[in-house]
């Protein structure tokens, strides 16, 4: 945000804050190694606060629960800005210091009273009210957010409306005070930095715009760089259905489980002229390829640096070789380049990583040997005599403000794309569960006391109404197609919503059901809002699993 | 907090008898019916704030059902936020709660060392005749259960019926019979104990702390004014917080708890610590087996003990105290309730205090049946929801206390000194006593003792004539031992009847006053099986944190059992080494004063007494 891609705040500071909203996000299952972080504030008082349409583990911890309906994100945070306005808990002078285009924001939000928000979001105005003022009158106040703010077709309006807050309430930029989106693995934020974004060079440098720093590369590459952004995942796929994407690389990914619509996925996939896959498993996409790279395991059988949600770069060690034919990734690359003629030379991990931080500003002072001295550095870390930043933005407070200002975003909501009807009245969303990992590539090796097969996830009010007992296996239809799955009385569900994972596409493909409406900055899918329909089966068919 | 509840929907009954102490629950996400509005919860921090409801909880269940069932527990996890394997480690932690079905009406009888020789052992083997054996029920029918101690020693044997449901209510049965047990169970209320205070029958001369018992109505605040009730509060608050504490240290006032550390440098401890708020606690886990003074003062002069906190609190800026009441003394609870509200009521409790401005207030909480909670830091723990197990020291209740704050900790009988401190002035307090053991002492006498009761002597005086103002051994007959200071006391011979009863003759002769326990037992007596009782108690009643205790209290118990049956494991000779091995690892080892005295009254018997030497084990 503001132009840099990671969040604002150290774990430290997660410990120390006075109050957090996790905002979309049930990182006590889905983050539990965040969420230790969350429970020491906890246990230092901090109050807590949880924006999710489940009653979740997470939400099961906090000092208030609002459990908006699916997708009105929007209206709850515009609901709240209204309310932090009008009670005059907005803090003046940072907006008329460090921010723009606040006046075009107050307009927007002014529609949304508490009334009008609780009509939208099913959240009682009194707690909306209660949200507001809890989070404007906090000393210290963070948001952090994972896929439910991310998963909806305004993706990053959601994400906008969350900085709105935080700058009408002068909470980024100070200790303690942030806004974070939490990464699912130990190395989403380190992808994004490195440049696995289309739009975006090595360290976050724009592709388009940063002339500059694109002219550093080709210099150092000897190769002329295309001015222009690439295609994200969505764009992709939508490239692959006009037929102008004919390959396809896939490294460690698993798109044919993974992305919403899946049978329309497979079918673009099985239509690629070639597709080469890099993985350490023989995933379902790695089936579908023509041919398949064995990688090592990044965490124990190769080195190299990884970087957390706190912007922490740290370094990864080689215990262990990769078994059989099995090779380093970037010894796979690099063989890879030489079979098209070109010729990379690194001794090692350290002089790919020393190019990186000639070329990245944010990455120059890291060296392996301060990486290893100070148990990894937290960029931007601009010399081998910075120390890194716990926090971002604190040029927000400088008087006067260094650099540019930081926008409001006006932002309105739109309730998801696939909507409610009488044949389909069932909000579904799908999410995932403690013992399990994303379409399971990785975690469905290992046994789990916690581990239950995939079900639908309904409220028992929903289970009586539709006459369906626990286990009972039901037909789940959307306007895309249709599975089966056996019920699951789930008593943190309110009637009207279900939820489904992804842990288990082999034995039941939710992606089938999900809309593929995505996001047009992000690319990302609407995961978290799919309408459905929920069928008995013939008593045959529904024999209790 | 994310629970994992097993049990299934509480009763009607057990729903209400939780949310009658909790109020109603504000959604269906914390307990309440599902409805329509799914869409917002509180909890967190307000909800586990709530903590320390879980021990009323858990006596709302008790007392109205009978019995605590998992669905009751889940529902009052539901409420607090507790996770349901913690609530059972809390709730099994005390013996007045069931875990299973119980029948409503159970006699609890005593089989202490106080009413064992005072037909005790007569009336439990009447009771397995008549109903069974302990514990055991027909359906619905009546039951009785065996007791340690029930501190109501001076009217020997006792038993405490319990009653729960409609007519929910606890009484004491002083003196029990076989007839007055089955009429109780059958649903008759018993008579009151009288009161056994024989000085105050004697005209009260020399009476300080008893001087009211008696002749004060202890429901009456009037009755109590009259008689120079809340004189000591005006002088207090005209002293000021700094005056008060002067005079306490002037006073030379030791605890009475046991430790008999000074109480005025506790208090100024307190006073001066700048951590917020404040808690004062009232000690009156009474627990000690043949100790019933505190029981006697709260039941006849409830006042007393409500003006001495309040005292107590303004002079160490405490705002807020607990009185934490034994369990097992019904009648004190209903009479110190009472007086708490009556004198919140007019004013001497609550916000204003007497109109000086001073804020102070008192909440009772009931213990369940847990010897150790008299132990200070177990106490805290027993009151904040947890077991009852004691915290390491330091840090001291003084910085850490309850709920973490600076904690003023007294026992009932070391408050109620504060009265007379204030009104006369420290200094003239301290010329009662002795140099170094000021005041007076109130003493219960039990056992073979002509007119068992609580008397109030001061220090200094002998064994012997304390003795003499009881009338001495009962029927005439010689004296064998005493026991001083109850079963973490020690056993004295009748060679001691010139032993001076202060803490600095006590503890130069190797002896304590403990908790005030003055046991006699007769030349008839057979003391091997008071000792068996005492290595049984110890071993009920180690809350098995630690290990030296956990494992020397049952050590200890197989020993003497092996000694008793004249078994002896390798000889007479050994098995005394073993126990006095065992007894020292108790006391290096132990965290807390259960397992450091553990081993104290069997060590002195065998010590002074000679118990298991040929001559006597054959006795």
């Amino acid at each position: 945000m503001f132009g840099a891609g990671g969040g604002t705040s150290s774990y430290q500071e997660v410990r120390e804050t006075d109050l957090i909203f996790l905002w979309g996000s049930n990182a006590r299952e889905t983050h539990p190694i965040f969420f230790h972080h969350v429970l020491k504030a906890v246990n230092n008082g901090a109050r807590l606060y949880v924006v999710d349409p489940r009653r979740t583990g997470s939400a099961q911890w906090a000092d208030g629960w609002f459990g908006i309906d699916v997708g009105t994100d929007i209206a709850l945070s515009n609901a709240m800005a209204r309310e932090i306005i009008h009670a005059g808990l907005h803090n003046r002078e940072f907006i008329e210091r460090a921010t723009d285009g606040f006046e075009a924001y107050a307009a927007s939000v002014e529609e949304w009273t508490l009334e009008r928000g609780a009509r939208e979001t099913g959240v009682p105005a009194e707690s909306i009210r209660e949200a507001a003022h809890a989070y404007a009158r906090a000393d210290r106040a963070m948001i952090c957010w994972t896929l439910g703010i991310t998963e909806h077709h305004n993706a990053v309006d959601n994400v906008f409306s969350l900085i709105n807050l935080a700058l009408l309430t002068g909470h980024v930029g100070r200790y303690g005070s942030g806004l974070n989106p939490l990464r699912g693995q130990n190395n989403v934020q380190g992808g994004g930095d490195m440049g696995a974004i289309p739009k975006h060079l090595p360290g976050f440098q724009d592709l388009e715009a940063n002339h500059d720093a694109r002219a550093r590369f080709e210099h150092a590459w000897g190769v002329t760089i295309q001015p222009t952004s690439g295609w994200h995942l969505t764009q992709m796929f939508e490239a692959m259905e006009r037929g102008e994407l004919r390959t396809l690389y896939v490294v460690g990914e698993n798109p044919a489980q993974s992305e919403a619509d899946a049978k329309h996925t497979l079918k673009l996939l099985e239509g690629l002229d070639h597709m080469v896959v890099q993985d350490i498993f023989l995933t379902r996409t790695a089936e579908l390829a023509d041919v398949v790279l064995p990688a090592s395991a990044s965490w124990c059988e190769s080195e190299g640096t990884v970087t957390n949600s706190e912007r922490r770069v740290q370094r990864v060690r080689k215990a262990l070789d990769p078994p059989g034919q099995a090779r380093d990734d970037i010894t796979i690359v690099c063989e890879l380049a030489a079979r098209l003629g070109q010729r990379w030379h690194y001794g090692s991990s350290e002089d790919v990583w020393d190019e990186l931080r000639s070329l990245s500003p944010m990455h120059a002072g890291m060296s392996y040997d301060r990486l290893e001295q100070l148990g990894g550095i937290q960029w931007p870390c601009a010399d081998e005599h910075d120390p890194g930043a716990q926090f971002l933005h604190a040029r927000l407070w400088d008087e006067p403000v260094s650099g540019p200002r930081a926008p409001f975003n006006v932002v309105l909501h739109e309730p998801p794309v696939d909507e409610l009807s009488d044949e389909f009245p069932i909000r579904l969303t799908t999410g995932r569960r403690l013992d399990s990992y994303n379409t399971g590539v990785q975690s469905g090796g290992y046994s789990s006391p916690l581990r239950r097969r995939e079900s639908l996830d309904l409220s028992p009010e929903d289970c009586s109404a539709l006459g369906v007992a626990e286990g009972e296996r039901v037909q789940i239809s959307s306007r895309r197609g249709s599975v089966t799955a056996p019920v699951r009385v789930d008593a943190t569900l309110r009637p009207g919503l279900a939820f489904m994972t992804l842990h288990f596409p082999d034995q039941v493909e939710t992606n089938v059901l999900t809309i593929d409406a995505t996001d047009p900055m992000s690319g990302t899918a609407e995961f978290k809002a799919s309408a459905i329909r929920v069928d008995k089966l013939p008593a045959a068919a529904a024999v209790t699993a | 907090m994310d629970l994992r509840l097993t049990s299934g929907e509480p009763a009607a009954a057990e729903r209400a008898a939780v949310d009658g102490l909790l109020g109603p629950p504000d959604s269906a996400w914390v307990g309440g019916q599902r409805g329509s509005d799914g869409h917002a919860a509180t909890g967190g921090h307000d909800a586990r704030d709530r903590r320390h409801l879980l021990l009323p909880a858990l006596h709302e269940v008790q007392s109205a059902i009978g019995w605590i069932s998992p669905e009751a527990m889940g529902y009052i996890c539901l409420r607090l936020t507790i996770p349901p394997a913690e609530a059972y480690g809390v709730a099994s932690f005390y013996a007045l709660f069931a875990l299973e079905p119980r029948p409503p009406v159970v006699a609890h009888v005593c089989t202490d060392i106080a009413c064992m020789f005072n037909g005790g052992r007569e009336l439990t083997s009447e009771l397995e005749r008549t109903l069974g054996p302990s514990g055991t029920a027909a359906k619905d029918g009546p039951m009785w259960l065996e007791s340690p101690c029930l501190g109501l020693c001076e009217h020997a044997p006792v038993a405490l019926v319990t009653r729960s449901g409609k007519d929910a209510g606890d009484h004491p049965l002083a003196p029990a019979s076989v007839g007055a047990i089955t009429s109780a169970l059958a649903g008759q209320e018993p008579v009151e104990p009288v009161i056994a205070v024989p000085q105050a029958q004697d005209g009260g001369e020399g009476l300080r702390l008893l001087r009211r018992v008696g002749h004060v109505d202890p429901a009456s605040l009037d009755s109590y004014r009259s008689l120079g009730g809340y004189a000591a509060l005006r002088r207090a608050l005209e002293l000021g917080p700094t005056g008060v504490i002067r005079e306490m240290t002037e006073s030379k006032l030791l605890g009475r708890g046991g430790a008999a550390f000074p109480t005025g440098r506790k208090w100024e401890a307190v006073a001066r610590n700048p951590v917020r708020p404040h808690f004062l606690v009232c000690n009156a886990d009474e627990s000690e087996p043949g100790t019933f003074k505190d029981r006697v003062v709260i039941e006849n002069d409830p006042f007393a003990l409500v003006e001495a906190m309040t005292i107590a609190g303004l002079a160490t800026g405490c705002e807020q105290a607990y009185v934490y009441l034994r369990g097992e003394y019904p009648l004190a609870w209903r009479r110190l309730t009472h007086a708490v509200e009556e004198a919140r009521r007019r004013g001497l409790l609550g916000d204003d205090v007497m109109g000086a401005g001073v804020r102070f207030d008192i909440e009772l909480r009931k213990g369940a049946g847990a010897y150790i909670c008299g132990e200070e830091t177990a106490l805290f723990n027993s009151i904040e929801g947890f077991r009852g197990e004691p915290r390491n020291k330091p840090p001291f209740p003084v910085d850490v206390g309850l709920f973490a704050r600076p904690t003023v900790v007294n026992n009932v009988e070391s408050l109620i000194n504060v009265l007379d401190i204030v009104l006369e002035g420290g200094a003239a307090f301290a010329r009662v006593g002795t140099e170094q053991s000021t005041g007076t002492r109130l003493l219960c006498l039990s056992g073979s003792v002509e007119r068992p009761g609580l008397y109030e002597v001061p220090f200094g005086v002998t064994l012997g004539s304390v003795l003499e103002m009881a009338g001495g051994v009962a029927d005439g007959a010689a004296l064998k031992a005493v026991l001083l200071g109850g079963a973490a006391g020690g056993f004295v011979g009748p060679g001691s009847l010139d032993l001076e009863l202060s803490f600095e003759a006590t503890r130069a002769a190797g002896a304590t006053l403990g908790s005030g326990v003055v046991m006699v037992f007769d030349e008839h007596a057979d003391l091997v099986p008071v000792l068996l009782r005492i290595a049984a108690f110890f071993r009920d009643e180690s809350c098995g944190q630690c290990v030296p205790c956990r494992v020397g209290t049952v050590r200890q118990q197989e020993a003497l059992l092996r000694l008793a049956a004249q078994r002896p494991r390798g000889g007479v000779e050994q098995e005394l080494a073993l126990i006095g091995e065992i007894a020292q690892a108790m006391r290096d080892a132990s965290i807390c004063g259960l397992g450091q005295t553990a081993a104290n009254a069997i060590e002195s018997a065998i010590r002074e007494l000679h118990v298991f030497e040929p001559a006597q084990g054959a006795a």
